[in-house]
Formats: C-alpha cells, sequence, structure tokens
C-alpha cells in the first residue's frame, strides 16, 4: 500500500471549489511536490491529508487510514510543517522539542534534532528572537519529534530570501536521504525541480499535469522547436509560406515547432526567401517552467514566484 | 484520555513564557498590589475622618501670675479626636495663610486669652470657615463644645448629661477590609480574561491551535492546562494582597477554607469567557474591543473598588448582573463578614455561571476546521 492514495477528492468553500476532483498517489521514500500557484488549491488537499480539514467527496488514504476520522491516529505517525509555522514566542526551540516530546510520549534528543536541521546554533534563542529560516527550520525540527513515516512540508520556504532557501533545501535533502516520504507544496517553480522526484500541478483545484519533470515537459512541453529574432510579418511569411506551426509571442520572438530536425531548414529557407530582416536563431525544448506557464496561463516573476492573470491581485487563500 | 503528563507539559511551557513577559507579570500580579498600596494609602491613613484645621494663637504674652489657657484650649481642640490642629505663626496673616493653604477652616485664639479668661471678661474665639463645606459644622461643634467646657470649668460647674458612643460588630470594617477581597477579585478577572481573549484570537489567526491539534495534545487538555495555571496565579495573587492588606494596612480578615472555591470557579469562569470571546470574534482586534466591553464595567461595577452599597440604585442593579460581583460579594462574605451562608449563595450563582460559560467555550471552541 502507497503512503498516500487519493481519489477524486473534492472541497469548495461556498462557491468556490477549492479542490475539484483530484486523485493522486504518493509512493514510499519518494518526495512528491504539490506544485501551483496561490489560490490552487494545495493547502485545502494537504490540509485535508493531514486531518486538519473535512473532505466532501472522493476517498483519501493517509498510511491507510482515514485523515478526518482517524486522525489522532494518524498524527502520531505523520510529521506537519504548516504554512507560515509558529510557536510559543517566549519558547527556544530545545524547550519546544521537549514539550513535543512530552506530547508525542516519546524520547527525543532536542540537540539531534537541531542538528540535523542546522538549528544547532540557535537552541537556547527564544522563538520571537529567531530570522524567518530559523523559525521555519525549528518547524521542521518539530515535525521531526515523533520519527515521522510520513512529512507534510506546507510551503517551508514561502518568504525567506535565497539562502535560507537553500539552508531549509538542504535540510529536506537530508531527510529525504534518510528515506522518509515526504509531500512538500511550494509555488517556487524550482524548489518542485530541486527536490521533488514527482510533481503534480494544480490550478483552480485541479491537477493540471502529473509525473516526473521529464515526464510532464515530454507529455505537455512542445517537442524541440526553432526560435528566431524577426518581426510578426515574417512569422506570417514562415507561416503561409511553409507547412510548419509558427507562433509570433508578439515581442519579436518567432517559434517554429519541429516535429524533425530537416524542419528547421524549410523554417530558415522561408525565413532568407522573404527578404525580411531576421537576427539570432536557436533551438531549444521546453523546460517545466515553460510547461508550467503554459499550463496555468501565468507567468513567473522575479522571485521565481507563479504569477496568473486571475491571483495578480494578490488574493491568498489561507 | 486526559493525559496529566500532557497537562503538565504544557502547563509548564505557558508558564515559562508567562513569567519571561515583563508585561504580562506586571498586569497579572504586579498592578493589583499597586493598586491596594495606591487605594489603601489614599483611604486607609491616619487622618481618616478627622478635618484639618488651622489655628492662630494670638494669646503670645500672659501677664506674671496668669497661667496661659491658650495652650490647654489648643490641647483640648486637638484630643477631641475630630480635628487635626495645624498651627500658624502669629507673623502669618491669617486669612491669607488660609487662602495660600486652599483650605477655609481656621480658629483664631485672641490676644489676652489667658488674662481675660482669668479675669472672667467677655471674648470670642473665631472660627473662620465655608457654611457650605461640611467641615465648617464639624470645626464649629467641636470649637463650641469645647469653649462650653471651659465656661464650665471657669465657674466650677459639673457634667449632668454626658455622652458615650458605640460601634456595631466587635470591630467596624475599614476600607481596607473590603478593598483586599476586591482586588482579589479584580486580579481573578484581568489577567484570565485579557490573556484568554488574546490569546484565543491570536492562536487561532497564527493557525497555532492548528499546529497543536496535530499533537496528541486534545483541547481539553489545553484549557486544562490554562486554567489550571490561572488558579495557580489567582492564588499568589491572593496571598499578595491579604499581605499586603494586612502587613501595610492591618486590614482584618477571616481566613477559611471558604474562599478556595472563589479561587477556583473565578480564574475557571474567565478563562472559558475570554476564550469565548477570542472564538466567537472573526479578528484579534475585535476580540479585544469585546473583551474590553466585557471587562471594563465588571472591573468598576463589581464593587472591586469600593463597596456598591456606595453607588446609586440603578448602578447596584447593573451590578448584580455581573459575573464578578458574585465573587467580590463571596469573597466579602467569607473575607470580611464571616457570612458562610450568604458566600455559599454566591458559591451556586458562581458554579452556575461557570458551568454555562465553561461548556459554551468548550462547544465554540474548535481545534480544527470542518
Amino acid at each position: 500500500m502507497n503512503p498516500v492514495e487519493v481519489s477524486s477528492l473534492k472541497k469548495h468553500y461556498g462557491d468556490i471549489k477549492a479542490v475539484d476532483g483530484i486523485s493522486f498517489t504518493v509512493n514510499q521514500g519518494e518526495v512528491f511536490g504539490l506544485l501551483g500557484p496561490n489560490g490552487a488549491g494545495k493547502t485545502t488537499t494537504i490540509e485535508i491529508l493531514e486531518g486538519l480539514r473535512k473532505r466532501e467527496g472522493g476517498d483519501v488514504k493517509v498510511l491507510g487510514l482515514d485523515p478526518w476520522g482517524n486522525g489522532s491516529e494518524l498524527h502520531k505517525r505523520i510529521g506537519v510543517m504548516a504554512q507560515g509555522f509558529t510557536f510559543f514566542e517566549k519558547a527556544n526551540p530545545v524547550e519546544a522539542i521537549k514539550y513535543y516530546a512530552d506530547l508525542f510520549s516519546v524520547k527525543a534528543d532536542p540537540e539531534e534534532i537541531l542538528r540535523e536541521v542546522l538549528l544547532e546554533d540557535s537552541a537556547k534563542n527564544l522563538f520571537e528572537n529567531l530570522s524567518g529560516g530559523q523559525k521555519q527550520k525549528m518547524g521542521l525540527a518539530l515535525s521531526l519529534v515523533n520519527s515521522p513515516e510520513l512529512l507534510f512540508l506546507d510551503e517551508p520556504t514561502t518568504g525567506l530570501d535565497p539562502t535560507a532557501r537553500r539552508a531549509i533545501w538542504d535540510v529536506i535533502r537530508g531527510l529525504k536521504a534518510k528515506g522518509k516520504t515526504i509531500i512538500l507544496t511550494t509555488h517556487y517553480l524550482e524548489e518542485a525541480e530541486q527536490l521533488s522526484d514527482r510533481v503534480a500541478i494544480m490550478n483552480h483545484g485541479q491537477i493540471v499535469a502529473i509525473g516526473t519533470a521529464d515526464e510532464i515537459i515530454q507529455k505537455h512541453g512542445s517537442a524541440e522547436r526553432l526560435e528566431i529574432h524577426g518581426t510578426e510579418e515574417l512569422a506570417n511569411y514562415i507561416k503561409t509560406n511553409t507547412e510548419l506551426k509558427v507562433e509570433y509571442n508578439g515581442k519579436g520572438l518567432i517559434s517554429v515547432a519541429l516535429t524533425e530536425k530537416i524542419d528547421a531548414l524549410a523554417a530558415l529557407a522561408a525565413a532568407e526567401q522573404s527578404g525580411l530582416e531576421w537576427g539570432e536563431i536557436r533551438t531549444r525544448r521546453d523546460s517545466l517552467e515553460d510547461v508550467f506557464v503554459h499550463l496555468v496561463s501565468g507567468s513567473i516573476d522575479e522571485h521565481g514566484e507563479i504569477k496568473t492573470e486571475e491571483n495578480a491581485g494578490n488574493q491568498r487563500r489561507r | 484520555m486526559a493525559s496529566g503528563k500532557r497537562i503538565i507539559s504544557d502547563l509548564r511551557v505557558f508558564g515559562r513564557g508567562y513569567f519571561r513577559n515583563v508585561a504580562g507579570l506586571f498586569f497579572g500580579l504586579i498592578f493589583p498590589v499597586i493598586l491596594i498600596l495606591i487605594f489603601g494609602a489614599i483611604f486607609s491613613g491616619n487622618n481618616t475622618g478627622k478635618v484639618t484645621v488651622y489655628l492662630q494663637n494670638q494669646d503670645t504674652s500672659v501677664p506674671a501670675p496668669f497661667i496661659d489657657v491658650s495652650e490647654n484650649f489648643t490641647q483640648a481642640l486637638n484630643s477631641t479626636g475630630t480635628l487635626n490642629v495645624q498651627s500658624v505663626p502669629v507673623s502669618e496673616n491669617f486669612t491669607q495663610y488660609l487662602s495660600d493653604h486652599s483650605t477655609y477652616d481656621g480658629i483664631i485664639i485672641p490676644a489676652n486669652f489667658s488674662f481675660n479668661y482669668w479675669l472672667e471678661q467677655p471674648m470670642n474665639v473665631t472660627v473662620y470657615g465655608n457654611p457650605t463645606q461640611s467641615s465648617n459644622g464639624i470645626v464649629l461643634g467641636t470649637v463650641s463644645a469645647i469653649t462650653d467646657y471651659f465656661n464650665l470649668q471657669r465657674y466650677g460647674g459639673t457634667h449632668i448629661v454626658g455622652i458615650s458612643s458605640a460601634s456595631i460588630g466587635a470591630e467596624q470594617p475599614k476600607y481596607i477590609d473590603f478593598l483586599v477581597p476586591g482586588l482579589i477579585g479584580f486580579a481573578i478577572l484581568i489577567s484570565p480574561m485579557f490573556s484568554m481573549v488574546n490569546i484565543s484570537s491570536e492562536y487561532k489567526k497564527s493557525k497555532l491551535f492548528k499546529q497543536l491539534s496535530l499533537t496528541p495534545l486534545t483541547k481539553f487538555e489545553w484549557l486544562a492546562s490554562k486554567v489550571l495555571w490561572y488558579i495557580f496565579l489567582s492564588v499568589i495573587s491572593f496571598l499578595l494582597m491579604v499581605g499586603v492588606g494586612v502587613l501595610v494596612f492591618g486590614a482584618n480578615i477571616n481566613l477559611t477554607v471558604w474562599l478556595i472555591p472563589f479561587l477556583i470557579l473565578g480564574p475557571m469562569m474567565f478563562c472559558s469567557l475570554g476564550m469565548l470571546v477570542g472564538t466567537i470574534t472573526k479578528s484579534v482586534e475585535t476580540a479585544s474591543v469585546v473583551g474590553n466591553i466585557i471587562t471594563f464595567p465588571m472591573m468598576f461595577l463589581s464593587g472591586t473598588f469600593f463597596p456598591i452599597s456606595l453607588m446609586p440604585e440603578y448602578l447596584r442593579n447593573i451590578a448584580h448582573v455581573l459575573p464578578l460581583f458574585y465573587i467580590v460579594e463571596g469573597l466579602n462574605n467569607v473575607l470580611v463578614y464571616g457570612n458562610i451562608w450568604a458566600a455559599l449563595i454566591d458559591i451556586a450563582v458562581v458554579t452556575a455561571i461557570t458551568v454555562v460559560v465553561f461548556v459554551a467555550a468548550a462547544k465554540v471552541f474548535k481545534w480544527r476546521e470542518d
């Protein structure tokens, strides 16, 4: 049995379908990334899996248990780092770990856990005095206290600077190396690419693509294509004079889909024949980013964060 | 199943955090002590009930064979227990002196007072005062009694009718005796109330409750640990109040086991009420406003700072619907009057309110959402 099995899961808030009939499984020992823009339904999904929210339709089995019905049983076996982790302001990481160990009735070595999450330097600093990255690390530390079989990390690096983010990634890679099954949500594409074995891309409460990065690219990306710097006029010329699929991006870049390598010659011949100006040429394949942008019809901003048209106004569902 | 181990472990983290929070510590423990010191000093000083009066004795030179009686007269005024006599040098302009000291009450013993007294020449002791002030009557009455006494003495007369006074009860309760239970009630109210309103709305917003719900800690255990903590704090407050009241102000207090129900039920009631407010309000800001609307009238109108018998009828009626009133009244019945039967009624009322609020809070408060 797989650690997580989800089929036709549904959840709505009022008229909004937060999760609209998704199905997926997570395999033993893998890092599974739920990737999507804000409001795609990632947190709702993960909270249903953790037993924090009640589902409205479909089946969910986490470690063989129904998360809502058997929550207390499940909670002993999973570790959770919630989105925007917070703790009692006047407690330090060592005290927090001891507290969790008491609650779970387990023995835990605070030093060892703090070393594992690279937080041993701040073992005695009060939570309120920790930096954003240190707070997230403490969240990770607490999720490990009960030696869980399955870890849920909900946007573990949101709001952190690149250095802090990379430090968290190192911690997560270390956990993966120890064989933990990890479900990770993120709206950073790079994070999903760096950490996940498999990725599910969510948008509007649905999974629009799922698999390894290569599988997703193969299935949803275009094949190799030729890119030519040139005008729209040139794009139209190539389109009418060849049988190739030609797209113009409106900003001086013409993209020609290549079914066979020889198609490139035809496209360039047409360009030359047109007598119009054209510049740099190159061939490329879709990256996960291209596929992602295509699938969620959005863009990725300078911080690597996904922006879609409908949530450009930055409405976040919490 | 509730686990004592988890409750204690939560209690330890919460208590440690509480003691590390200077502001919370101040409002919870130190502030009520400051209040009892201030109110106690204002209303329980040695001068209570005495009218301060300025006296200028112009009878400075008494001719040789005569004895100075102006001094005796002054001492007699002082020994009545109603006046606190302050002497004014003869060099001062008396009315100016009174106005400089923002007072109306003064007495002038005229020059040649002793001389005239022995020669039986009529003369007047002048009493200054503002007839609209009650102190004026007290001064006039006292001076008049003393002059009568001096006149009687001069002619060798004797008292036929005298007065003796008696007060009800072995010892008349003083203001401080009411202040101690009042401020214990105040401490029982404010610490759990403010803190639970804040915590339950803040933890809801920051999703800390959600996080805790992912551990074996149950919401009942969490609430139990908070109630235990605030019972502990109210016991400390109680000891501080009684200590300061008795040692500093000489309060009279009956310590019996009957005060224990109030120290347990009070924090339980206000923890639950605070949690109820923090849970049903949508934001931290609203929670704090609603919390204040509930707390402040209760703080002033429940007989905490002054007995409600001093309040007008309509305010007394309001007091009777405030839960804290029954705690303060009960503590008064136990600590001041030693009236256990009356206290039992208060305990019954407090128990009923506590059960209702506790059940409501436990019902409304959710670890996780649907």
